[in-house]
């Protein structure tokens, strides 16, 4: 869980600071995507590693889910533990939700066919034709926004799975959560509002 | 002080069990929580009723015996107390108190409040002996141990084994009890030999029992009656890993 996690992370990082380059015109950002697209095993390859932690990760929240749920039978009437934050919470919500949003985010981006005016290889294009619906643009940026959450909670956990602690610096991780979490999630939700507020059209 | 609770009654692990509620009048509040549902019990067994098992032994906070949940908190609202040492001060004229018992699979209810928790010395069984010279005290410094070493190691032995982490976790898991006890003895020189396989055997062990798996909720400390932290989690996983990696067995120097 945590080490596809740490992978699915990266890529987030590296996919938003991707699409930022949305800020620095049609140009630059349609010839970043004709990059990505150039070394088709190599993009072929990448596809099947993100695939294959999307998958993994998904299995092992779906284990942890089943053994946790049936770790207590009976619930209780009245059940107020302490401690806990929203985004440890709503975990097994985001994630799904999350998923479920990527399936659309490649029927918009990458296929096509969910694009209210999709052109091949014109990936500016594409983005400001979906993000100029509010709607999308909307389900966009609540989608981002609990990818922060899922990604806040994610990243402090597996400092804790792997055991990465220390007496005196032990707090350094949350303000890590704090700190990436704060980043992807303005990064992301960023490029929506921007089309939207008619900032980058 | 006029109360109301609402107590979780089962005659046993069979019976299917359901709330009761009951009236008291005449609370004081310098009573402790125990002390309140000794009274209770005292009116129960004169009008001829069974009286609420429940769980207890020093009453003062040091034992680990008590515990259930009060108003959906594990021992209560009071931060780094047990049961036994809530007062009824800290309640209201009128108040409507619901009791539970802990509520985990690895933890099936006997009666009432008191719940089987040989899960947790199955656990603690597994990890097995420390070396140490039993016989005699040691002799004060033959060992160097320093103050915060020591300190740090205390913080985690300061476990009572009580299971509110588990009854507060909702996922029902017990790895504050096993963090705990694993980083009190691998904290120290004492402990030192046998981590390794301690780290594997309790964590193998606590998988074994019906617990649940832990997501970082951080609900388990923060009921801690001994305000116990989770990096002894932290900690456990640490050791685990490394134990995973490379062996429970002594390292040798010789060709075998
Ligand atoms: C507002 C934020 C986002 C924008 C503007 C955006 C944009 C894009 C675009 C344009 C593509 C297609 C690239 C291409 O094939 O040429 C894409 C692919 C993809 N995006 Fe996003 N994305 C955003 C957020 C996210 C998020 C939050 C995730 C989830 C982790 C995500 C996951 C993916 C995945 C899995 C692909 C498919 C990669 C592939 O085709 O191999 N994206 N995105
Ligand atoms: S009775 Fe001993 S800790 Fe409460």
């Amino acid at each position: 869980m945590a080490v596809t996690g740490i992978i699915l992370f990266g890529f987030v990082v590296g996919h938003m600071l991707g699409n930022l380059q949305i800020y620095l015109g049609q140009e630059q950002l349609d010839h970043y995507a004709e990059l990505l697209q150039a070394n088709k095993p190599f993009l072929w390859a990448f596809r099947s590693v993100l695939l294959f932690c999307v998958s993994v990760h998904i299995w092992a929240a779906v284990v942890i889910w089943l053994r946790n749920r049936s770790a207590r039978p009976v619930k209780y009437k009245m059940f107020q533990p302490p401690g806990l934050d929203y985004a440890a919470r709503t975990m097994v919500w985001s994630g799904p939700i999350v998923a479920l949003f990527i399936v659309y985010h490649i029927l918009d981006f990458t296929v096509g066919t969910a694009n209210p005016d999709f052109i091949k290889g014109e990936v500016y294009h594409n983005v400001v034709a979906s993000f100029s619906n509010p709607v999308i643009a909307l389900v966009y940026m609540a989608a981002c926004l609990l990818l922060a959450f899922h990604l806040y909670h994610g990243l402090w956990s597996l400092f804790q799975t792997f055991g990465w602690d220390h007496p005196r610096f032990g707090w350094i991780r949350r303000a890590l959560a704090i700190f990436f979490s704060v980043l992807i999630g303005a990064g992301t939700i960023s490029i929506p509002l921007a089309v939207l507020t008619g900032f980058v059209r | 002080m006029k109360l109301t609770l609402e107590v979780w009654r089962q005659k046993n692990g069979g019976d299917k069990g359901g709330f009761s509620t009951y009236e008291l009048e005449d609370v004081d509040t310098h009573m402790s929580f125990l002390e309140m549902l000794d009274v209770l019990n005292q009116d129960l067994i004169v009008g001829g009723a069974e009286p609420i098992a429940f769980e207890h032994d020093c009453r003062e906070g040091i034992c680990g015996a008590c515990g259930f949940v009060v108003n959906g908190v594990a021992h209560g609202h009071q931060k780094g107390s047990t049961i036994c040492q809530l007062h009824m001060r800290h309640f209201s004229d009128g108040d409507k108190i619901t009791i539970e018992p802990w509520r985990a699979k690895a933890f099936p209810i006997i009666k009432d409040l008191v719940v089987d928790r040989s899960s947790f010395d199955r656990i603690l069984q597994a990890g097995g002996f420390v070396t140490i010279r039993t016989g005699s005290a040691p002799d004060a410094n033959a060992l160097p141990v320093a103050t915060d070493t020591l300190e740090h190691a205390m913080d985690f032995a300061e476990c009572i084994g009580c299971g509110a982490c588990v009854a507060s976790c909702p996922n029902g898991a017990a790895m504050l009890f096993v963090g705990a006890k694993i980083s009190h003895l691998a904290l120290l020189p004492q402990g030192m030999p046998e981590k390794a396989k301690r780290a594997l055997k309790m964590v193998e062990a606590m998988e074994s029992e019906a617990f649940g798996a832990c997501t970082n909720y951080t609900s388990c400390e923060a009921v801690c009656p001994k305000e116990i932290s989770i990096s002894g989690i932290a900690r456990m996983n640490k050791d685990f890993r490394r134990a995973s990696v490379a062996g429970a067995e002594p390292a040798h120097g010789k060709k075998r």
